[in-house]
């Protein structure tokens, strides 16, 4: 699955979109703190958390995560928005627990295979 | 390639809206230069928590990169409070970050550790009150051209 099918299935709303939205989908991944998630991450992966700052955005593209999903509704303040831009780095957002938002995207990659 | 290529980083202290700005500029250039992109990831991890370890705790420093084709070696220098206990400082878990570098999502302990698994060499030298300076190497056992 790549970020464009998630987009598409919209069950996340999009704060950013990725020049670039062909990446696959690896598996989804929770962590909120950074050094766990950037030695932990599976590479494309879909990185579920409620950390929406600009260090998020860094960990992210240093380790290669297809997209970030905010879950809880949690939002990018404005410099990281502005960085997520520049970076060219696809985030989206997800009202639900952290839980929920990743079970999604698992289902949907299953449902994929 | 050129035998070797030398890249220079100043890092700003403190300045959290401008970090991992160095390694991800090192990523980009591993990437074009056509490295293996688990070299790349494994480089850009090393670098970014050496690069966050920096701005946290030792007031910021600079780093070298010194590129080769067999091996990327990573030198972080710090005039910062030094390490009391570097094998404490090296297990995971560990962690002296103050609460309000923990609201950000830092201080979970893996900086150094995480320095450690993703490179093939890593040395610590630290001198309370002086500084620190990390040296660490990954090797590079694939290439795509």
């Amino acid at each position: 699955m790549t970020v464009e099918e998630l987009i598409e299935s919209k069950k996340f709303s999009v704060i950013n979109k990725a020049s670039n939205t062909n990446k696959e989908i690896s598996k989804p991944y929770t962590c909120d703190l950074l050094s766990i998630a950037m030695g932990k991450m599976p590479e494309r992966a879909a990185w579920v958390t409620v950390m929406g700052n600009i260090n998020t955005l860094a960990v992210s593209a240093l380790a290669d995560a297809s997209c970030i999903i905010l879950a809880e509704g949690c939002a990018l303040d404005e410099v990281a928005k502005m960085k997520a831009k520049e970076q060219d780095i696809t985030v989206l957002s997800y009202d639900g627990p952290i839980f929920e938002g990743a079970l999604i995207i698992y289902n949907m990659l299953v449902a994929n295979e | 390639m050129n035998d070797q290529i030398v890249l220079h980083y100043e890092i700003p202290s403190d300045d959290f809206t401008r970090a991992g700005e160095a390694s991800s500029n090192v990523k980009k250039k591993l990437k074009k230069m056509g490295f293996d992109p688990e070299i790349v990831r494994r480089v850009a991890i090393t670098m970014y928590e050496g690069e966050i370890n920096m701005i946290i705790h030792a007031n910021g420093g600079y780093i070298d990169v010194i590129i080769t084709l067999d091996k990327i070696e990573i030198i972080f220098n710090d005039s910062g409070p030094g390490i009391e206990n570097i094998e404490l400082a090296m297990s995971a878990g560990f962690s002296t970050a103050p609460d309000n570098i923990r609201s950000l999502g830092f201080g979970a302990g893996m900086g150094l550790p995480n320095m450690k698994n993703y490179s093939d060499e890593i040395n610590v030298e630290s001198k309370i009150g002086k500084g620190t300076k990390v040296y660490a190497k990954i090797l590079v056992t694939k290439r795509i051209d």
